[in-house]
């Protein structure tokens, strides 16, 4: 197991599409651990993906369970996410690990569907809404090399707009 | 020694202020930091962070041509700059209500009892001239809790203004 180094913003790889996994090895699972103990060393993060430790494939892990009132499907490690349905529409604070000393605004889906594979390639299937459907897509983004930054919205809009997009 | 400038200046709005003052900073080899430009009533707002090694009177001297065409007042003060130590707001406090004398005082002398350090504080004028009402605008760092601040705050819900409090929940992902 190791920390590894967190690419920051505006390093170029951060914009890089990852690619699927396809073999779940033993490589996978130390790369896994990896990434969970460089999550875990980091500043309080809910989430990493794995284009942030400059891997280049479609894992993520996230885990809201810690915090307050906030519904969560625990600890999880999500092999080539696919998001299959979207509804409704809020804006919430965000700030990245591979962006340092920056949050902002972002519009986000308030419910998902969401379609992954755990660390053996087993299938599984979430409902997701509030806090962990937006870590999901913060960190999902990263796979497509897209950063929060790219969805900001004014920070003077979210106490009108709060949850009024449909 | 830092080399960094707040440099304040206001005038009556027109097009083109922020785009005039910055180039000729620009052009001067200066560089800026974190800024707030915004109009209020008629007039336009600049604060903003701007380090310069020429130091502030040859800052002066650049902008001067710019703010006597425009008619601008400018303020210039030596500061640390401090980039990079933002402190992440975890609440927001949002007021409104009939406008009447003393709603900003109320509203932060609770608050600020309650353990409120303000980061972005905006406030508003709106409605008609004959209706005005008041909408004020607040984050920062509860170091006291949000409850707390909520608490505080209650009271003034008996006065006819309208208090939201929320916590601001900033995913770090």
């Amino acid at each position: 197991m190791a920390v590894l180094d967190i690419l920051t913003y505006p390093d170029d790889r951060l914009r890089q599409v990852s690619e699927p996994v396809e073999r779940f090895d033993a490589a996978l699972q130390a790369r896994i651990d990896d990434l969970e103990e460089t999550r875990l060393a980091g500043p309080g993060a809910v989430g990493i993906a794995a284009p942030q430790v400059g891997w280049f494939q479609r894992v993520l892990i996230i885990d809201v369970s810690g915090r307050r009132k906030t519904k969560s499907h625990g600890h999880l490690i999500l092999v080539n996410p696919e998001i299959t349905e979207w509804d409704g529409f809020a804006i919430g604070r965000e700030g990245c690990l591979s962006v340092p000393d920056y949050t902002g605004n972002v519009v986000r889906a308030e419910r998902i569907k969401l379609d992954a594979l755990d660390r053996d390639g087993n299938a599984l299937h979430f409902d997701m809404e509030g806090f962990e459907a937006r870590a999901v897509q913060h960190e999902m983004d990263h796979l497509d090399g897209l950063l929060f930054l790219d969805r900001l919205v004014s920070r003077r809009q979210d106490l009108f707009r709060r949850k009024v997009y449909k | 020694m830092s080399n960094w400038y707040m440099l304040t200046l206001v005038g009556k709005d027109q097009p083109g202020i922020v785009a005039r003052v910055t180039t000729a900073l620009f052009e001067a080899g200066s560089n800026l930091g974190e800024t707030s430009m915004i109009r209020l009533g008629d007039s336009f707002t600049i604060m903003m962070m701007a380090r310069s090694e020429a130091g502030d009177e040859a800052l002066r001297e650049v902008l001067q041509p710019v703010v006597d065409a425009l008619g601008l007042v400018l303020h210039i003060d030596a500061i640390d700059g401090r980039l990079h130590h933002r402190p992440i707001p975890d609440v927001c406090i949002l007021v409104h209500g009939a406008d009447r004398a003393g709603i900003v005082s109320q509203v932060t002398t609770r608050a600020a009892q309650a353990g409120l350090n303000i980061l972005d504080l905006e406030s508003d004028v709106g409605g008609t001239e004959s209706e005005p009402i008041y909408i004020l605008q607040i984050e920062g760092v509860a170091t006291q809790g949000v409850e707390a601040i909520e608490e505080a705050l209650a009271p003034l819900q008996a006065e006819g203004v309208k208090v939201d409090v929320r916590a601001i929940e900033t995913l770090i992902g």
